[in-house]
């Protein structure tokens, strides 16, 4: 026994916190105790499988379209199939992970367990979610085998609504999906205000909650927005309807307002969750109080907000009014500086903090590179005389990699290797963690940079065929892609090896002060054994102890 | 063109002669470019310095304060500083701020053309644009006079393009069902390629087309002899012009390869059958049938996608155009 289970007077436990070494993954058995799990941790581990799986396969899609740029002309997919690639690339990796993967996967296992609660507040529409994300997932995948679209995962009009590829049955997925979207915001939304410990006032919430919490709030109010554009759209196609089609009456740039409404927000549906989880992982690995929790808290809650108001942005060329696109400019500077001051922040914790170079934080300092470089190159994109000349160049391609897949998926490997002994109860191999890490940053800085280039020098996006003079930076942003898969390869390999061979973990192997760690690892199906501990400062961290005995930590108890 | 690769040409070569003459933005030929690329090197250091000292933070603490022992040893220090929480706010939206101004302020210059600007039209439709001048000449590429501001007064006959001149800095969607407009003023003589950008499909990334731009004198010479370029040609060597001029080069191959629409190879004096079951021989009336209303034979397999070029064919064209048909056997 060691002094942690002495100090919290629970019963008899094992080194790891459970007793008689029960979890939830071992409490019950069987394929349907999985599939109709009502366990917040059981649905949060089925996202997260289905969610990788989905990055794997948008991945592949992602590494044909590069392969396809190693020369300028033909490489071995003809144009019609490059077109589909792209599509289904990117149509994949937003709709069917990022958007889901960090709430749905993370939110869901954690959030809970945050909390000190036995589970979300709607337990089976959490389940439906899942199941609502499966059925989306059939439909947008099973237009790959009847004619995949060719629209880009922006399904413009009128372009979506003459082409002869299977538009409708892609739309019918993506509008599927925004319900679970919307079921998974409003159960988070509910959770958050209803299931807080007595103790835990808003200002006592991990900031990881925060931004969960911004997030259900855009799914919520934005996704709407969009399924009622998909339907409009789905109307236009199958009866002719003019919606959208100027050849019918319709307007083409309508679509453009309903489509970004929804689509700028949900940017931040990606990245909001993301900073939560960087929020975590800074204060846990530098062993110190977050620097300036308010104005973290308050800038997610405002990132929130201005991300409603600044979708023109993407007109910029499109014909709208000079004025609006002077205010849509004007505005999308403002959200620049809730970020910067997130950025201060989490640089201002890392001062005089004690800081342990593990691989989650390894993730969190690449994040910071890579949010920097992706919201810096935004300033660019939002002054309008700059954004003319860049946009639809790889100059954006590359912006929105950098920020979206730079911070959402540095911040979900973060994420993923700072709870994994939590979820599974087994540690990864460290040495190789670090070394896929590196494979990961430089692969993916060489892939994307390369890109600012020739997007600045004219390159425009989507194009199968392309100048001679911009073979080179293909072919290095190809090799970089290589070395990222690499990386990634590497990652699934000694994750999925740790289930089995991985040292048992410890209940708090990190030294994070948040309740999770105040539970087993694996937790128990009711996540804590009778009552959660009593909840105190997320990042008080002078009660957080080590225990070299263990290599591990445990938590002084709160006076009572 | 790389000396040291002796008989290497081709992409191969600029690959390793290092592509553009710049490193960041393409060549100055417009009077915009010295503008926003002054706004774009000015963003650039702006983002370098931002960027350097972030970095310079984070790998100062990372040294300074890294963990030794296995035991956490962190400081005490304080964990809010409004002072500093308000510097960084406003030095940021300050600077961003100026951003927001000169980038507007260049905007405007771009999307307000000077009155008296030579007017020239473009239509743009899947793959391919027209530009059509004063005199009602129509040339697959754009031909300006240096010097002088130019306006493109675009529309597009099916879904959105988006009219790019790196070059230039300008760039604009065509929107169907409304015109738009983008101007310029060249600053060299010489080409310039032009890009569609917004993706419309299978060729969108061959819809291209070369902005030249002549001496003033020159231009206007080039002007009145090209109105009149059928002249002195048969009409075998005009149609041939006129399968690239007109867009048929996208659709129709004149080798025998099947593209989204037949090979116009040995097609004259064969026999056609349709998708409603019927079916004719290639005449000359046939051909000018499937020019003028293609939708009213569609050949079986094809899908009906072939514009119409009712009203963009005279007599001399339509009758060229045939004459070419029939000469590719
Ligand atoms: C967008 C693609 C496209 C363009 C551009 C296009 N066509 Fe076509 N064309 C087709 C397709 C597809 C068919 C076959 C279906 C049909 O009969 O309508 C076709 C059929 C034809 C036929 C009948 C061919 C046959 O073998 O029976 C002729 C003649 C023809 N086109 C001439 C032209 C000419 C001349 C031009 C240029 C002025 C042109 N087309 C431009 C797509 C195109
Ligand atoms: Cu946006
Ligand atoms: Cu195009």
């Amino acid at each position: 026994m060691t002094t942690a289970d002495v100090a919290l007077g629970a019963g008899p436990r094992d080194a790891h916190g459970s007793p008689d070494g029960e979890n939830y993954l071992n409490c019950s058995k069987g394929l349907k105790s999985w599939l109709f799990t009502l366990d917040h941790k059981r649905i949060g581990v089925m996202y997260l499988v289905a969610t990788l799986s989905a990055f794997l396969m948008g991945g592949i899609f992602a590494l044909l379209v590069r392969f396809e740029h190693l020369t300028p002309g033909r490489t071995f997919m003809d144009a019609d199939s490059y077109n589909q690639a792209f599509t289904l690339h990117g149509a994949i990796m937003v709709f069917l992970f990022i958007i889901p993967a960090i709430p749905a996967a993370f939110g869901n296992f954690i959030m809970p367990i945050m909390l000190g609660a036995k589970d979300v507040a709607f337990p089976r529409l959490n389940l439906a979610s899942f199941y609502f994300w499966v059925a989306g997932a059939i439909f947008l995948v099973s237009s790959i085998l009847i004619s995949a679209p060719d629209t880009g995962w922006t399904f413009y009009t009128p372009y979506s609504s003459s082409t002869t590829t299977s538009v409708i049955p892609a739309l019918f997925g993506v509008f599927i999906l925004g319900f679970s979207s919307i079921f998974t915001g409003l159960n988070f939304i509910v959770t958050i205000h209803k299931l807080r410990p007595k103790e835990m006032g808003w200002f006592k919430m991990p900031l990881f909650l925060w931004g969960l919490y911004a997030t259900a709030v855009i799914q919520v109010l934005a996704t709407p927005v969009l399924a009622i554009t998909l339907l409009l759209l789905t109307v236009e196609r199958a009866f002719g309807v003019g919606i959208f089609d100027a050849a019918l009456g319709g307007d083409p740039v309508l679509f453009q307002h309903f489509f970004w409404f929804y689509s700028h927000p949900a940017v931040y549906i990606m990245i909001l969750p993301a900073m939560g989880i960087i929020s975590e992982l800074i204060a846990t690995y530098s062993h110190k109080h977050i620097f300036s929790y308010h104005f973290i808290a308050y800038s997610s809650i405002a990132i929130a907000l201005f991300g409603f108001l600044v979708w023109g942005h993407h007109l910029f060329t499109s014909g709208q009014s000079s004025l609006v696109s002077m205010v849509f400019s004007a505005i999308t500077f403002s959200v620049a500086i809730p970020s910067a001051v997130k950025v201060f922040n989490w640089l201002f914790t890392l001062y005089k903090g004690s800081i342990e170079l593990k691989t989650p934080m390894w993730y969190a300092l690449i994040f910071i590179w890579v949010f920097s470089i992706g919201g810096l190159t935004g300033v660019f994109l939002g002054a309008l005389s700059l954004d003319i000349h860049l946009h639809d160049t790889y100059f954006v391609v590359a912006h929105f990699h950098y920020t979206m897949f730079g911070g959402t998926v540095m911040a979900l490997l973060g994420g993923l290797h700072h709870w994994w002994p939590k979820m599974f109860g087994r540690m990864y191999n460290e040495k190789l963690a670090q070394f896929a890490t590196l494979l990961v940053f430089v692969g993916f800085n060489l892939t994307f940079f390369t890109q600012f280039i020739m997007g600045s020098l004219g390159m425009p996006r989507r194009y199968w065929a392309y100048p001679d003079e911009f073979a080179i930076y293909h072919v290095l942003s190809t090799a970089g892609s290589v070395i990222m898969a690499a990386g990634f390869f590497l990652t699934a390999g000694y994750l999925l090896r740790s289930l089995t061979n991985g040292k048992k973990a410890p209940m708090n192997p990190c030294g994070g002060a948040t309740l999770e760690w105040e539970a087993a690892s694996p937790p128990v199906h009711y996540n804590f054994d009778g009552d959660a501990p009593k909840v105190g400062d997320p990042y008080d961290f002078d009660r957080v102890i080590y225990d070299p005995d263990t290599d591990s930590y445990h938590h002084e108890p709160l006076p009572s | 063109m790389v000396p040291f690769l002796g008989g290497a040409s081709g992409w191969q070569a600029s690959l390793l002669a290092g592509a553009a003459k710049t490193f960041w933005m393409p060549e100055q030929r417009s009077t915009f470019a010295s503008d926003v690329d002054a706004l774009f090197y000015g963003v650039l250091w702006i983002c370098v310095f931002f960027f350097l000292l972030i970095v310079a933070m984070a790998a100062f603490f990372i040294v300074k304060y890294r963990r030794t022992d296995a035991r956490p040893r962190a400081e005490k220090s304080s964990h809010h500083n409004t002072t500093l929480e308000v510097v960084w706010s406003v030095v940021p939206l300050i600077i961003v701020l100026w951003i927001f101004v000169v980038g507007f302020r260049g905007f405007m210059d771009l999307r307000v053309a000077p009155q008296g600007a030579y007017e020239i039209g473009v239509t743009a439709e899947k793959w391919n644009w027209t530009f059509t001048y004063p005199n009602g000449y129509e040339d697959s590429n754009l031909h300006v006079p240096l010097g002088k501001p130019v306006k493109l007064i675009m529309s597009s006959r099916d879904v959105i393009h988006s009219f790019f001149v790196p070059d230039f800095r300008v760039k604009f969607d065509i929107v169907p069902g409304r015109y738009s407009t983008v101007w310029f003023e060249a600053t060299q003589t010489g080409q310039s390629p032009i890009y569609c950008t917004e993706y419309c499909g299978t060729s969108h990334s061959n819809m291209l087309a070369t902005a030249i731009v002549h001496e003033p004198g020159e231009f206007d010479s080039w002007l009145a002899a090209a109105a009149n370029w059928m002249e002195g040609l048969s009409p075998t060597e005009a149609g041939e012009i006129l399968y690239t001029k007109k867009g048929c080069v996208q659709c129709h191959s004149t080798d025998g390869s099947v593209g989204v629409g037949p090979s116009f190879r040995g097609s004259f004096g064969n026999t056609r059958a349709f998708a409603d079951g019927s079916s004719t021989v290639m005449d000359e009336n046939y051909i000018r049938e499937s020019i003028l209303n293609p939708t009213a034979k569609v050949v079986v397999g094809f899908d009906p996608v072939m514009p119409t070029f009712q009203g963009r064919f005279d007599d001399d064209e339509l009758a060229a155009t045939i004459a070419y048909i029939k000469s590719l056997k």
